[in-house]
């Protein structure tokens, strides 16, 4: 078997790809489903209803998506360098942390400011951290050439560390029983509703809006242009005279404050506080959600709200019928391979000899 | 403090931890050393340790013997493995995101198995583990570790001979520094880095099984707990070789021991009171600090991560 690039993809392939890739997913979970004991028509039905199907299970998706969105934008920009952030679990935390630093420590009167500068300064300093987080490993690596996927790994168990020392210790909340959580910031901070009686709120008009502001810089500034060569070809875009390690730390620190505002948004948006769980692995569904969405800004809205759409269509479907809410993991993963299968396929043949 | 701690340095027990904590350590790095010699890096292992710990347990648990269950294991990352080849080296697909969506789909599907197998318990069901070898090795800190850490100990010098001393060890090196030259030797390209993804895959399931049938009794989801991504650093740290590899398993674990005993100790480190979290982190960070350490002269691979297509240059 050999592969032979096509020298052109019709455009019902590129069509085609991503609903071939859906149809092998459904295909393969479904053998799952059956073995779980379910009945496979009834289990994807519930899950699409619970993800999508009333007015509070849309709401619901929406609100998981936010954080993914952003987490998703972090991935992508800098996958686009070939900057590989594994490490959005930690900055997503770590501007959760930064949020509360400002917004919540000492009743959130710590910084004598009128409440939208103390807003602003709360995000700042999230951004600011996330980006920090993420510029050590992007200095280690075009300095030294130190692997990035390894230390932002490695730098998320350390992050998670740190978030439960602190909530051990000098941002624990004294009057919360049981589970660790952080103390909240200020009720004036948080974001506002945009659904009645849901938990949806406006950070996700961030997210989008941010999606969109981040495709028109990758298409139509210098920035962009030379992130994108960047990651075409390093060597071409130092030849062409392109500064490559500082767009490499540009583009570090640009993706760590996305993952970091992920952090802010979800605390100002949802709790208020921080606790130990309060990212199911956002950080590492934004690498998948980059990845479906072909690194695409404006694809990774509809793959974050895909993703966030099988979380909560899962955890009811579970409810009614047999079926583990891992299942929503497992199709993300599926999907995930076959959508790299297919739009593999639409840009080479296969040949059998 | 000092004193106390080369106390605990010279007792044996902590010698016995060392060794305990580096088994895993040692199967997932030297598996992930096989990879990348054949121009592969494989970040499924995070995910193939959950599932070959899964699998391993689970054969047990239904009535296999212990050896059936590591086998089970070592079957279930080769299953991964086998994947992860298909979709990097015959499809030439991103190895980064091929391993993180390998990661991803083994972990998730462990998790379902476990809770489609075990609907209803609260506490994880048990099995009767690998026992010691003290009846029958007179070497002491060794007789204390189960066979599964004397195989890890084997395994060392026989990849070693693999992959210096006999034609296949240099067909593997070469075709993770250039694939080139081995199609032009008549040898097929695809046909060895699948195999060293497979064989490396199936020893980083069995570092997941030590973990159930070994050094716990029992499958917790957070088990792994980024075991497999440190010995993604540690082969960095190894230069690609497997004495250093061994080296930088036992370094590891000296310090995860070390931490666990002051954590322990609770005297605080040099007066202070510290959280008990900062403890945790040291491995993580001397694992970093050992990249930085080794950067300046690692010698990658050529060919690592660079897809091979047939005919393209």
């Amino acid at each position: 078997m050999r592969l032979e690039a096509r020298s052109h993809t019709p455009a019902w392939m590129w069509l085609a790809a991503p609903a071939l890739a859906l149809a092998a997913t459904l295909a393969l979970t479904s053998l799952l489903v059956a073995w779980a004991g379910a009945p496979v028509g009834r289990a994807y039905a519930l899950l699409l209803q619970g993800g999508f199907g009333s007015r509070f299970a849309l709401a619901e998706t929406l609100t998981r998506s936010t954080p993914l969105i952003l987490t998703g934008l972090a991935a992508a920009v800098a996958f686009r360098a070939r900057l590989y952030n594994i490490g959005g679990e930690g900055q997503l935390y770590a501007g959760a942390l930064a949020a509360v630093a400002v917004g919540g420590l000492h009743g959130g009167a710590a910084w004598p400011l009128p409440t939208p500068l103390l807003f602003v300064l709360m995000i700042a300093a999230a951004c600011a951290a996330g980006a920090l987080l993420l510029l050590v490993p992007a200095l280690l690596k075009s300095r030294l050439g130190v692997d990035e996927v390894v230390t932002t790994l490695l730098l998320n168990f350390i992050v998670l560390l740190l978030v439960s020392a602190m909530l051990d210790g000098p941002m624990k909340d004294p009057t919360a029983l049981g589970w660790p959580q952080s103390v909240a910031i200020a009720d004036t901070l948080q974001l506002d509703k945009l659904v009645p009686r849901s938990r949806l709120h406006s950070g996700l008009l961030v997210a989008v809006v941010l999606a969109g502001v981040l495709a028109l810089t990758l298409r139509f500034t210098t920035f962009g242009l030379r992130l994108r060569a960047v990651g075409a070809n390093p060597r071409a875009a130092a030849f062409a005279g392109m500064p490559v390690r500082s767009v490499v730390w540009q583009v570090a620190l640009l993706s760590g404050a996305l993952a970091g505002l992920a952090g802010a948004i979800e605390v100002s948006g949802r709790a208020g506080y921080v606790t130990l769980d309060m990212s199911p692995g956002y950080g590492y569904s934004g690498i998948v959600i980059a990845m479906l969405a072909a690194l695409n800004p404006l694809g990774v809205v509809v793959a974050a709200i895909f993703v966030a759409g099988m979380l909560v269509g899962a955890d009811s479907m579970s409810r009614a019928v047999t079926v583990p809410t891992y299942i929503a993991d497992v199709i993300v993963a599926i999907s995930l391979i076959t959508m790299l299968v297919a739009s593999m396929l639409a840009q080479y043949r296969l040949r059998w000899r | 403090m000092l004193s106390e701690t080369l106390d605990l340095l010279a007792a044996a027990p902590f010698w016995v931890a060392v060794l305990r904590i580096a088994t895993p350590l040692i199967f997932g790095t030297l598996g992930v050393l096989l990879c990348e010699r054949a121009g592969v890096l494989n970040l499924g292992i995070e995910g193939i340790m959950v599932a070959g710990a899964f699998a391993g347990w689970l054969a047990v648990y239904q009535g296999a013997g212990l050896w059936a269950g590591v086998a089970a294991a070592a079957l279930t990352g080769a299953t991964f493995g086998l994947l992860h080849g298909w979709l990097t080296v015959s499809l030439a697909l991103s190895q980064h995101v091929s391993g993180l969506g390998i990661t991803l789909l083994a972990t998730s599907l462990a998790s379902f198995a476990y809770r489609v197998s075990f609907p209803k318990v609260e506490s994880p069901p048990t099995i009767q583990p690998f026992a010691d070898m003290s009846s029958w090795l007179p070497l002491p800190v060794l007789n204390q570790q189960t066979p599964l850490t004397l195989l890890a100990l084997l395994l060392v010098p026989a990849l070693a001979w693999l992959l210096y001393r006999t034609p296949l060890g240099l067909a593997l090196r070469m075709v993770g520094e250039n694939p080139q030259a081995v199609e032009g030797q008549g040898l097929s390209v695809v046909g060895l880095r699948i195999g060293a993804i497979v064989a490396g895959s199936a020893l980083m399931g069995v570092a997941g099984a030590f973990l159930t049938l070994a050094a716990f009794n029992a499958f917790y989801f957070n088990m792994v707990n980024g075991r497999g991504w440190v010995c993604v650093a540690l082969v960095v740290f190894a230069s690609w070789r497997p004495g250093k590899a061994l080296l930088g398993a036992l370094l590891f674990a000296f310090f995860d021991a070390l931490q666990l005993r002051l954590q322990q100790a609770g005297s605080g480190l040099f007066g202070l009171d510290v959280p008990y979290q900062f403890y945790l982190m040291l491995p993580y960070a001397m694992a970093i600090i050992a990249l930085v350490a080794v950067a300046r002269r690692a010698a990658y691979p050529q060919a690592l991560m660079k897809p091979w297509r047939k005919g393209e240059r």
